[in-house]
């Protein structure tokens, strides 16, 4: 067996035996669907019903107010409004709403006002300034003689169709849809990225601690023992995700099978197509699952293994070297701040400009950057993404994956010669010159 | 070839600092070898760089003869001062590891490892961890995981640390059997009395530079001082000192003797230990007539201080 080899088996079995990593493989699912199955009990809860008071002067607008789950209205118009007032501070009512009597809508119109201790929701305030404003504008049009029925007509709708050049039907929002596979691929690589990253780097320190680096570098060469233990670390770690994949679906299926309780839908992207079923013709489902299908999607997957592999080993591969320069955990905390950094910076980079422009500048360029092109890359594939530019991106990735495993390496050889001492950025520079 | 190991005008600096200021060494072949000096002074330097732990700024290392190659590892065994090994690996399969690692197959590994554990007496430990193990068990497996791969070539860093006399003793045996199989023992240490009693070579290395080297017998000879210890019973105490002070360099010393004697010691320079003799056996009984031979441990101190 080559010593690569050995080294991977030895770390995957060290850290499959662990203790803990057992205990949190089986334990982990269970509190997983336990917590969405209480979100999903908290969800069915119905709010408390809120009582808004209506004192409406001119009682012109208070039938306007339909009754909903959340809000009920009542007529208070007759009741005098400091009597009301105080019902709010003993806490009656959630809130009044005064509207008084003034001739000129336009000066009534900045008169309304909402009483109430605690703030509203913003939609809730546009909806009442919505159905008063909706009011206000009727009474405008017959205080001018108009005929609002004829203007009701005269309002034209416009419902842009979209099409490729090709001819077939689109539909719109498949963007977001695009955009979810996307995301859930790079929270997906950024999960495990710090999840097991961290796996890396202790397993690197482990030698230190243990004081047998002296005896292991004498035998094999520092760039093996760290490949080896980003390997193997990271086989333990899909196993943990398969088995985690594996329970927390069969868990949610007898969930929702046998307790009736509804953990919430089980895919975003389905969750996607109700809202925009719910919205219009049903008839969209249809076009949605073909263009679903027509997405590339073996190239996703493909690209999404890669991108994976690549964007975990080079971020594992500096966690290996921040590991190599410390001594023991407490120290490598100064060290990982520059770790977080690039990517948060890529999921920021992928929702912000990969939702707006998928081929613009910037989301290019950080596709093509080691550090950030995992995410948006993987973004950005569902829009279609010329191969050149993958291909580009793939090079700098693992490139750069090999240069910090040997960066490591050789911080891990002179990193030896240091014990005990805690290494500065400048100390580092200058162990690179050695 | 007489020399396993020849390292050859060897240059390490840490930064401004020099750790090996062009050291030369020659090993031979099946001999045990005393690398001495004091904390700081290079030795450990000198040992990573045969390990190909560290490389050397300048100069060359030859085993049996090959520049230094990544491949020659296998053939070299290393118990580093910092004793260390996996605490949550069990026993065997570290040893395992650890042999496989040093390019021995399984079943080879396996079969060493047998032989070994029957031999220290520990074929209980299989399936221990190390964390369970007391510190003298553990330094027993560092032991075996040093030698577990049959090196040419066998580098302890202060072997006996740690080592209770009688399990210090059974080390020291086993390295003496090792030698007789034809492999080659390197010491580091500054615990003289063993290196009196194991070397046949010595070196030693102060401030980064080689002072001495060579068979132990020819160093010692370098160091003789040509003095001699004499126990003599004498009624006659003046004349016999006033005869010995004509010729050489009395002084008084002390060491044991089951006998009420005159204890003096006499440098006789270039003379022969015949003359002294002589006048010792007209004045009286001589009862004890020993060269004083310098010590590891004298010679050691007066290089060190010297400079």
């Amino acid at each position: 067996m080559s010593i690569l080899k050995l080294i991977i088996k030895r770390e995957f079995v060290a850290k499959v035996r662990n203790k803990s990593f057992i205990v949190m493989t089986f334990l982990s699912p269970l509190l997983m669907v336990g917590l969405a199955a209480f979100v999903g009990y908290l969800s069915t809860m119905k709010s408390d019903v809120k009582e808004i008071a209506v004192h409406d002067e001119s009682n012109l607008f208070v039938k306007e107010f339909k009754n909903s789950d959340e809000y009920h209205y009542l007529n208070k118009s007759d009741v005098d409004l400091k009597v009301l007032k105080d019902s709010i501070i003993s806490e009656k009512y959630e809130a009044i709403l005064y509207i008084p009597k003034i001739e000129d809508n336009k000066e009534l119109a900045k008169k309304i006002q909402y009483i109430s201790n605690d703030s509203p929701s913003l939609s809730y305030i546009d909806d009442l300034e919505t159905i008063i404003g909706q009011k206000l504008t009727k009474s405008n049009f017959e205080k001018a003689n108009l005929d609002t029925l004829a203007i009701k007509n005269a309002e034209a709708k416009v419902d842009i169709n979209l099409a490729k050049a090709s001819g077939e039907e689109t539909v719109k929002g498949l963007n977001e849809i695009k955009i979810f596979i996307g995301a859930a691929f790079g929270y997906l690589i950024m999960m495990f990225i710090i999840i097991y990253g961290n796996m890396v780097m202790r397993s690197v320190i482990e030698e230190k601690t243990n004081r047998i680096i002296e005896i292991i570098i004498s035998s094999v060469k520092p760039f093996q023992l760290m490949m080896g233990k980003i390997i193997g670390t990271s086989l333990a770690g899909v196993l943990q995700f398969v088995i985690w994949a594996l329970l927390g679906g069969i868990l949610l299926f007898i969930g929702s099978a046998f307790l009736g309780i509804n953990v919430g839908p089980s895919s975003g992207v389905s969750s996607e197509m109700m809202a925009t079923a719910n919205h219009g013709v049903a008839a969209n489902i249809q076009l949605y699952v073909n263009e679903f299908k027509n997405l590339p999607i073996a190239t996703l997957l493909v690209s999404f293994i890669v991108y994976f592999i690549g964007g975990y080993f080079l971020y594992s591969s500096i966690y290996a070297a921040i590991g190599a320069a410390v001594d023991n955990e407490t120290d490598s905390q100064q060290f990982l701040l520059p770790i977080i950094l690039p990517l948060m910076l890529g999921v920021y980079v992928g929702f912000f400009s990969v939702l707006n422009d998928p081929h613009g500048t910037v989301a290019t360029v950080f596709s093509m950057i080691p550090l950030t092109s995992p995410i948006v890359m993987l973004m950005r594939i569902p829009f279609g993404v010329p191969w050149w530019q993958i291909v580009l991106s793939l090079v700098l990735l693992f490139g750069t994956f090999f240069l910090v495993v040997w960066f490591a390496s050789k911080i891990y050889r002179i990193g030896i010669l240091m014990y005990g001492k805690k290494p500065t950025w400048k100390e580092l520079y200058k162990w690179l010159k050695y | 070839m007489n020399n396993i190991l020849e390292v050859k005008n060897v240059v390490k600096q840490y930064g401004d600092y020099t750790a090996l200021n062009n050291v030369s060494l020659q090993v031979p072949k099946g001999s045990i070898y005393g690398l001495l000096g004091p904390n700081g002074a290079g030795k450990t330097s000198l040992i990573r760089i045969i390990n190909q732990i560290t490389m050397p700024d300048s100069g060359t290392v030859l085993l049996d003869g090959e520049k230094l190659q990544p491949e020659h590892v296998q053939h070299i065994g290393y118990m580093p001062e910092e004793r260390g090994l996996y605490k949550t690996m069990k026993v065997g399969e570290q040893a395992l590891y650890l042999a496989q690692l040093k390019g021995l197959s399984k079943a080879e590994a396996k079969k060493q490892l047998d032989y070994w554990f029957d031999r220290l007496e520990i074929q209980g430990w299989w399936n221990k961890k190390i964390q369970e193990l007391s510190k003298g068990m553990a330094q027993k497996i560092q032991f075996v995981v040093t030698v577990l791969h049959k090196p040419k070539l066998l580098i302890f860093d202060e072997p006996f640390s740690g080592f209770d006399p009688v399990n210090a003793n059974l080390i020291k045996d086993e390295i003496l059997e090792l030698k007789k199989q034809g492999a080659t023992i390197i010491f580091s240490t500054h615990r003289m009395e063993s290196v009196e009693e194991l070397c046949d070579d010595i070196a030693l290395i102060h401030k980064s530079n080689k002072l001495i080297e060579g068979k132990l017998n020819d160093v010692k000879k370098e160091y003789r001082t040509n003095s001699f210890e004499v126990g003599i019973m004498t009624s006659n105490v003046e004349g016999l000192m006033y005869q010995l002070t004509q010729k050489f360099t009395v002084g008084q010393t002390n060491f044991k003797t089951l006998n009420d004697d005159l204890k003096l010691e006499v440098q006789i320079g270039d003379s022969s230990p015949n003359e002294l003799l002589s006048i010792l056996t007209q004045m009286g009984q001589v009862t004890h007539f020993v060269e004083k031979i310098p010590s590891v441990n004298d010679i050691f101190i007066k290089t060190v201080s010297d400079k």
